[in-house]
């Protein structure tokens, strides 16, 4: 799409949730062929409220309730794409799309190759992840890692209403099967892991400054959300303010990057960091082994081995389910990480 | 106090094994005409007596009997009967081609052929099936599609259209309305709805039309197609082709013991029909009634297609080790080949010299077809498409990982 093309209009203040909002209103509104469906998604509006309004304005047929079957929810979705419509299905919390499973990966990862191009499901499957809101184990999940692995399936997560708006956007023009996480921590404002600090609203901070119109944030494209020369942070969605508050507390100078297009990401942003800094923390809040940041780390040790001057650290959930009672001993807070920057920048 | 009586766990078993004769009762049978014909807009809840009896229109005699009996010319009869021979020339074909090792795999349709070849005669271009592998039928009822392309998918050679990454008979031609087949079973049929689903949204008329065996009819996505398409009274028509073996486990393993696969319709709320598979008219006559039915916005219907898969699951399965071997030529509904012939000759609109010479022109059609295939190379020698091109489709466009994964691969 042109730069001409965009037409991002005034900004206004708006929560991760208005964002979203916005960008399925901006999308229906350009292409009838979206469809917007899932469960309460309709009369509704969604759990989180993110789909509210969209009935109303574009009809029944185009934003609607669906059963409570996330396989069934992805697999109509899939025969939509086949189709020709444009289906983007929301998945209650990602914690639930495990009955979806076999769908994701067997069919509409897999659809374009296996017919050789014949038949295609670009589609978009967003669900809202992470914990930090005593979800307990079935309500906190960040599932992004069972993505990546998956053969012909983009895997996407915002920080921020901004990133939000045009992510989703550039997901729902793809030509390939995007799932979407949204970490509902950052909902309505940025969270920075302390949980005992009152939470400031995204109407409050340059991010959540977010253009009405239409506009893209490419997938594929990392931001450099706080250049620093010390050590650079790799790291997505809620554990990026995590990350801030704890290059802020340490005194630290991070460099971190948000990649926010987790797989295809963008390496080059990466390497060009590391090569830079010489040091790596990797951070995220899903469980640690077998998780992105073992990805991440083979690949900045693949790219950047003889410029690296500490091991490349990583700070994670631990591998146990997310507990509801020891909910802040589990999520990655600003101490943890400001630990593992530390021991990078000493090494 | 008594103790209470031990419980038991009670696990299907078929009525014949090897060694032993079936008893095909368990078939409940209707005689033909005898079934009623409603309306295709009945109310769903109306056709619960249908999901239980057997619609007929061939008699014994091969006459054409009762409401269900179509109106349909017999030039349509003709190419119908052509379509079955093509098809079961095509599987003796490829059997063979795979014993000969030409072919790593193949799957035959034999005793079905009636189901997807009538079926396929009661749609209209555009619409969209979501077969199994045992629906080559549908594709080979075309004059379309060239039989050299379809073996050049069987043998994974240099010009397979779906470039070597399909198991053999696991087809997609979507120009001709045949969606893409999945190895993973039951996937298919919430799909087919989805696709219905959309048909309606956009205010076309299409319609869809889902496939599955009674095996698989015990997968979870079977029942959410179901509840999917009463919900959303989807233009779909889900065909279960009940052919009373899933591999080596009879029917009654997927739960057909004591009730019939379309009675799983009933209670969802959907149209449900138990028809004679083995019946060219009454498959004919069952697929324009629910796809009138699906086109006219009346919802979906579910029919179980009773039928017996005369050969093997596939070239990997042996049935002589779980049933009896003379169960085909037994089975109470006989070959639905014999059974159209007979009922052509009757009607004075064929004869066994035309049948013949039929025969004869398909068999040649077929050689010359796999020899023309073979000319561009099989798995075996290599000549299969480049290494490079794995990496293609995986994504719209490749990303960076894929394009470093190629160099890597050296190609």
């Amino acid at each position: 799409m042109s730069t001409q093309e965009q037409t991002p209009g005034a900004s206004v203040p708006m929560t991760m949730v208005q964002a979203l909002r916005s960008a399925h209103d901006v999308m229906m509104g350009r292409d009838e062929d979206v469809v917007v469906y899932g469960e309460d998604v309709g009369y509704f509006g969604g759990v989180f409220r993110v789909t509210e309004g969209l009935q109303a304005k574009y009809g029944k047929t185009r934003c609607f309730d669906a059963p409570i079957s996330e396989s069934g929810i992805v697999a109509t979705a899939l025969g939509m794409a086949a189709y020709g419509l444009k289906p983007v299905v929301e998945i209650q919390f990602a914690d639930y799309f495990y009955p979806a499973m076999d769908q994701i990966v067997s069919e509409v990862a897999r659809l374009r190759h296996r017919s050789a191009g014949d038949f295609a499901a670009p589609m978009v499957i967003r669900m809202p992840c992470g914990g930090g809101i005593y979800g307990g184990q079935t309500h906190s999940q960040s599932p992004e890692a069972v993505f990546t692995h998956i053969c012909g399936i983009r895997t996407v997560m915002p920080s921020n209403p901004y990133d939000a708006k045009g992510l989703l956007i550039a997901s729902i023009e793809s030509e390939d099967p995007v799932v979407f996480l949204e970490p509902k921590r950052l909902y309505n404002g940025p969270f920075d892991g302390r949980h005992d600090q009152p939470v400031v609203p995204w109407s409050k901070h340059d991010m959540g400054k977010v253009p009405e119109g239409y506009y893209k944030v490419p997938l594929e494209s990392a931001a450099i959300f706080r250049p620093g020369k010390a050590v650079t942070v790799l790291t997505y969605g809620t554990m990026v303010w995590v990350a801030e508050r704890a290059a802020i507390d340490t005194g630290i100078d991070a460099e971190i990057i948000d990649l926010r297009s987790i797989w295809p990401l963008d390496l080059e942003t990466i390497v060009e960091s590391v090569r830079k800094t010489g040091r790596c923390v990797v951070v995220h809040e899903a469980t640690r082994t077998s998780g992105f940041g073992a990805e991440l780390s083979a690949l900045v040790q693949e790219h950047c081995f003889y410029h690296l001057e500490a091991p490349i650290e990583r700070v994670c959930g631990w591998d146990t389910p997310y507990p509801h009672a020891q909910e802040w001993a589990y999520f990655p807070g600003p101490a943890r990480v400001g630990a593992a920057l530390k021991r990078a920048v000493e090494a | 106090m008594t103790s209470p009586a031990a419980l038991r766990l009670h696990i299907p078993e078929p009525t014949g094994r090897p060694g032993g004769t079936t008893d095909f009762s368990y078939l409940l049978l209707s005689e033909a005409g005898e079934v009623p014909r409603p309306a295709p807009d009945v109310p769903a809840a109306a056709t619960a007596s249908m999901a239980k009896s057997l619609v007929r229109v061939l008699d014994h005699e091969g006459k054409a009997q009762g409401p269900w009996a179509p109106a349909i010319h017999p030039e349509r009869l003709r190419r119908g009967l052509r379509a079955m021979v093509k098809t079961r020339l095509f599987d003796a074909r490829m059997q063979i081609a795979q014993r000969q090792k030409k072919l790593s795999f193949y799957m035959q349709c034999l005793g079905e052929e009636a189901i997807a070849i009538a079926h396929a005669q009661a749609l209209q271009e555009g619409d969209m099936n979501f077969p199994t592998y045992r629906q080559q039928g549908l594709l080979l009822s075309r004059d379309d599609i060239s039989l050299v392309e379809i073996i050049c998918q069987l043998m994974s050679n240099a010009r397979d259209p779906l470039k070597g990454r399909q198991l053999p008979v696991l087809y997609s031609y979507k120009r001709a309305g045949f969606f893409s087949t999945s190895g993973n079973l039951a996937t298919q049929v919430p799909q087919a709805v989805g696709w219905a689903m959309a048909s309606a949204i956009k205010g076309d008329t299409k319609i869809a039309s889902a496939w599955i065996g009674d095996g698989s009819t015990a997968e979870a996505d079977f029942h959410t197609a179901l509840t999917f398409a009463h919900v959303y009274r989807a233009p779909v028509i889900i065909n279960v082709v009940n052919n009373q073996w899933a591999i080596s486990s009879f029917q009654a393993i997927a739960g057909g013991e004591g009730t019939t696969f379309a009675q799983r319709g009933v209670g969802v709320g959907l149209a449900s029909l138990r028809v004679d598979g083995n019946d060219f008219l009454a498959v004919y006559a069952a697929s324009q009634w629910a796809a009138e039915r699906a086109r006219t916005n009346h919802g979906a219907t579910l029919i179980e297609w009773v039928t017996y898969r005369g050969g093997a699951h596939s070239t990997s399965d042996d049935p002589s080790k779980y049933r009896p071997a003379d169960d085909w030529q037994r089975f109470p509904l006989g070959d639905p080949i014999a059974r159209l012939k007979q009922h052509l000759i009757g009607i004075g609109e064929w004869s066994e010299a035309q049948h013949e010479e039929m025969s004869k022109e398909l068999e040649a059609q077929i050689i010359a077809a796999q020899k023309e295939a073979e000319s561009y190379g099989t798995l075996l020698d290599g000549r299969v498409p480049s290494a490079a091109s794995m990496f293609e489709d995986v994504f719209k466009d490749m990303p960076e990982h894929l394009r470093r994964q190629r160099q890597q691969l050296g190609v």
